[in-house]
């Protein structure tokens, strides 16, 4: 069983939004990191990453989204998530995460949220 | 569980409403048991977010056999009972059995800059915190995580925040 994923950056002037699709494990988190990591290094401190085509999700995965937050931190950053199931909101809730990063519906909320 | 109810709970397990799958411990693996889970859910009329709660589960139930089990066949032995009111799922390995020492992190995390925002060792807290009933068996013969998720209407007005 194949793990298709892929990932759509849209970068605007003030900020970025990385688009996942496919299921978040250590594969597509390590992608997604790389990623954020080359927006950050490119001076991009808000960053938005959208869940909405990512139904599947694992505790590794968001492990590397932890670290997305932390690197962002590091640069005053924030980074906010949109599009999450109900079941990822309440884990990401859980992990604590939401204390750490802005959860919201849509990315026109998590843009105007920064 | 009291006599009368465990001689309920098998009345209500049809013989054939059971389900067995075994998966080798290979990458992404985890999503064939995951998406047996779902077909089954849905069968049962688990309300949609419910089947979501149950995936994910079965999803990190399988990723701690993978991850910290050591097992030499290489194999994870999924069974989903179905009964009326109920959906057991029986995760087991052949593998060295459950403590603190093999389930050190596998994956080379950075320190964790925030405590309560940890990296690692989420698992079984995900688990339990998505279904029902959650009972961990082990020797060192393997280790079975047994999971049950309820057919019920206050499950679907919990998860709705």
């Amino acid at each position: 069983m194949a793990n298709k994923f892929d990932i759509q950056i849209r970068a605007e002037k003030q900020y970025a939004i990385l688009e996942t699709a496919g299921y978040l494990n250590d594969a597509l988190g390590e992608r997604l990191s790389k990623e954020a990591q080359e927006l950050i290094e490119k001076g991009y401190t808000q960053l938005v990453i959208n869940l909405d085509k990512t139904a599947l999700i694992n505790s590794i995965g968001i492990s590397i989204l932890i670290e997305i937050i932390e690197a962002l931190e590091q640069r005053d950053g924030t980074l906010n998530f949109c599009g999450l199931s109900a079941t990822q909101e309440r884990t990401f809730r859980m992990m604590a995460i939401a204390k750490y990063a802005g959860i919201f519906p849509d990315e026109k909320s998590a843009i105007a949220n920064f | 569980m009291n006599r009368k109810k465990e001689a309920e709970k098998v009345s209500n397990t049809i013989s054939n409403d059971l389900v067995l799958l075994t998966i080798p411990m290979r990458r992404d693996m985890e999503l064939a048991a995951a998406q047996l889970a779902s077909v089954i859910a849905e069968s049962m009329s688990f309300y949609e977010q419910q089947v979501e709660e149950i995936q994910m589960a079965t999803i990190e139930a399988c990723i701690n056999a993978f991850e910290h089990s050591k097992s030499p066949d290489q194999q994870v032995f999924t069974k989903f009972i179905m009964r009326s009111d109920e959906l057991e799922i029986k995760i087991t390995d052949q593998g060295v059995g459950f403590s603190h020492d093999n389930r050190a992190q596998q994956r080379n995390n950075k320190p964790d800059i925030h405590p309560e925002m940890r990296k690692r060792g989420w698992g079984l807290e995900i688990i339990h915190a998505l279904m029902d009933s959650v009972n961990i068996s082990s020797n060192n013969n393997g280790t079975t995580i047994s999971m049950v998720k309820c057919k019920n209407e206050t499950d679907q007005e919990d998860g709705q925040e």
